[in-house]
């Protein structure tokens, strides 16, 4: 299949830097006009902290267009100016919540979160250098496929070991270490991205060809789905234990849809729905906290009294309308945890549907980017990798704001580069670094090859 | 703040918003139609004699860069061309080839140009000294743009305008 590839006409592919700068300053004027209506909104005067803000918002864009363009110049141009754009929403957001939530909110307890998630995108943005710079070719990381696979494991295990593990809102999936909690399964979930594909890869023809057929579906043998079953049992496993149900749905749906992009067998979504109905039937008759989630999912308005959260966001999302209320006019401090799980339901009253239409049509164009680097990627390790990385976005996407507008039910999961939130918003800056550094690899000319004529008379043979 | 201006801050915002998500799917939509394809370099075929006129019958409908026949450049037969219809052409030393090619190095049913209907497509037919394109033995159809030099034994043929 690759032959002629190397002597096809050159194809020179466009960095299109240009272009990702004029983007880029339009989402920080995205940001920093967010931030502008915010104050106007609330307190009829453009903030103080403006001028932090903006600084901070073109900081961001510069570095990462500077990093992009010193270390991965062939990457895709649309993606950065896209998070970007996303995070300084988020930001907007956050501070518009703690205008309005200071004396508020949780008794009285708040704290303003702007400011701590203005670090936190600091943070991530060296993260996102950080795997840039260091992992100058992502194929590298295939030969360190089982060490992710363990490092996913001993991850989600953290929360678990008393000390560092803290229980919050019922669920044990935060580790304390000083003055920064931490949830390492938003860093899991990447590790275990690299363990499926880098393990996918090697085994997929054994998956595929090797093995009985039983009903149509071709099931492979027991000792090459070993591994993958076990690892992903004991993901499973743990997060049932510290009742993640958001994350269990992400992991299950993500590990079924690697190995239907790796076998290319259709059985496998069949085989992974079957599991997943059977998973939740039990769920629900096991766990009374699944038969909850269920019950508020069905009928919200049976019981106001409990589940206030899902009826102010519904409330929420119906005041905002088709244009919403505007910056800082609705009332999203009404929600519970509006600033993180129910930030969707705030950018629904404040922004509208139309507003809320372009959030999601940014997350798709991101995932869009996504599964276009795993088309063009020329290495079979690259391609599941980005396809995982996309799949594993548009997934927590669709559970977290299909939970909010009750499409699902509501499971706790981060809104990527939305939400409140330092690990969700770190591990997402350095998914989005993985995914340009294999797309500079993808889109980079191919290396020359000679011409033919030096070697025109010895090829020939006579017969 | 007046009502009237928070209502166009309101969408004011929200118009800047689409905009941007606009430009950026245009920025997508011209990624994919974007790639420039430079002008080929042709191989000098300099010491070879002029190949003999090929009578011009252009085609003045068809549109810019489309190739129009397929040509011999180089070997026995150079200067021999078959104008490119719908049809697949085949090359060969066989009496059913397109153009019978004098070439002990070409087997009898050589290789095929086939089009659908955009692009045009080398594929070799199991021949004995194989098709190439510059050093690569080809093993599945590849497709050839105009100019593209294809080696035969020792015949070179390339599609051209």
């Amino acid at each position: 299949m690759s032959s002629g590839l190397g002597s096809s006409p050159a194809w020179v592919p466009r960095k299109r830097r240009g272009a990702e700068l004029v983007l880029l300053s339009m989402s920080v004027v995205i940001g920093i006009a967010a931030y502008c209506a915010v104050g106007l909104g609330v307190e009829g005067r453009i903030p103080a902290g403006v001028a932090k803000l903006s600084f901070s918002l073109a900081a961001v864009a510069v570095a990462t267009h500077l990093v992009i363009r010193k270390v991965a110049p062939y990457a895709d141009p649309v993606l950065i100016p896209l998070v970007v754009a996303l995070n300084g929403l988020g930001l907007a957001m956050i501070y518009r919540i703690d205008l309005s939530c200071e004396d508020y909110c949780l008794g009285g307890n708040y704290e303003p979160l702007a400011n701590a998630q203005l670090m936190w995108t600091a943070i991530g943005l060296i993260a996102f250098a950080t795997v840039l710079i260091v992992i100058r070719d992502h194929r590298r990381l295939q030969a360190y496929t089982f060490t992710f696979g363990l490092a996913a494991i001993v991850l989600l295990l953290l929360p678990l070991i008393p000390g560092i593990g803290q229980d919050i809102r019922g669920a044990k999936i935060w580790i304390r270490l000083g003055p920064f909690s931490f949830q390492p399964g938003e860093a899991a979930k990447i590790c275990l991205a690299i363990f499926f594909a880098g393990y996918l890869v090697v085994k997929r023809d054994a998956l595929a060809l090797a093995g009985r057929r039983i009903a149509g579906i071709d099931l492979p043998r027991g000792r090459d789905l070993g591994p993958i079953l076990v690892g992903w049992g004991i993901s499973i496993l743990i997060l049932v234990a510290q009742k993640d149900l958001g994350s269990s749905l992400l992991f299950f749906g993500l590990f079924v849809v690697m190995l239907y992009i790796a076998t290319e067998r259709p059985g496998w979504l069949v085989v992974g729905g079957v599991l997943f109905a059977a998973g939740s039937y039990f769920g629900y008759v096991a766990f009374g906290h699944v038969r909850n989630r269920f019950d508020v999912w069905l009928h919200p308005f049976s019981d106001p009294d409990n589940n206030g959260q899902i009826i102010n966001g519904l409330f929420g999302l119906a005041h905002g309308g088709i244009l919403g209320r505007g910056w800082g006019l609705g009332s999203p401090e009404l929600t519970p945890f509006s600033f993180s799980d129910f930030i969707a339901s705030a950018f629904g009253e404040e922004l509208g549907l139309t507003g809320i239409m372009a959030i999601l049509v940014i997350y798709g164009l991101i995932v869009e980017r996504g599964l276009r680097i795993a088309l063009t990627c020329r290495d079979a390790f690259g391609k599941l990798l980005a396809a995982g990385l996309a799949v594993s976005m548009a997934l927590q996407v669709f559970v977290v704001i299909g939970g909010v507008t009750r499409l699902i039910p509501l499971t706790g999961l981060t809104t990527p580069f939305l939400a409140q939130g330092g690990s969700s918003i770190v591990m997402n800056w350095a998914i989005i670094a993985l995914l340009l550094r294999i797309s500079d690899q993808t889109r980079r000319p191919a290396p020359e090859v000679s011409s033919f004529e030096s070697d025109e008379a010895t090829q020939v043979v006579k017969l | 703040m007046s009502e009237l201006t928070l209502t166009l801050i309101k969408l004011g915002f929200l118009a800047v918003l689409w905009l941007f998500v606009l430009s950026a799917v245009s920025v997508i939509r011209s990624d994919i139609f974007g790639t420039k394809v430079p002008s080929q370099p042709r191989a000098k075929v300099a010491k070879q004699p002029k190949p003999p006129a090929a009578p011009k019958q252009r085609k003045g409908k068809a549109p810019r860069g489309v190739p129009t026949k397929l040509q011999v450049v180089s070997g026995p037969n150079s200067g021999q061309s078959v104008p490119l219809g719908t049809d697949p052409i085949l090359l060969g030393r066989g009496t059913d080839a397109a153009i019978r090619l004098d070439d002990d190095y070409v087997s009898t049913r050589h290789a095929r140009f086939a089009s659908n209907g955009e692009q045009w497509f080398v594929e070799d037919l199991g021949s004995t000294n194989g098709t190439y394109l510059g050093s690569q033995r080809i093993t599945s159809p590849v497709a050839v743009a105009l100019g593209t030099q294809v080696r035969l034994g020792k015949t070179i043929v390339e599609l051209r305008k």
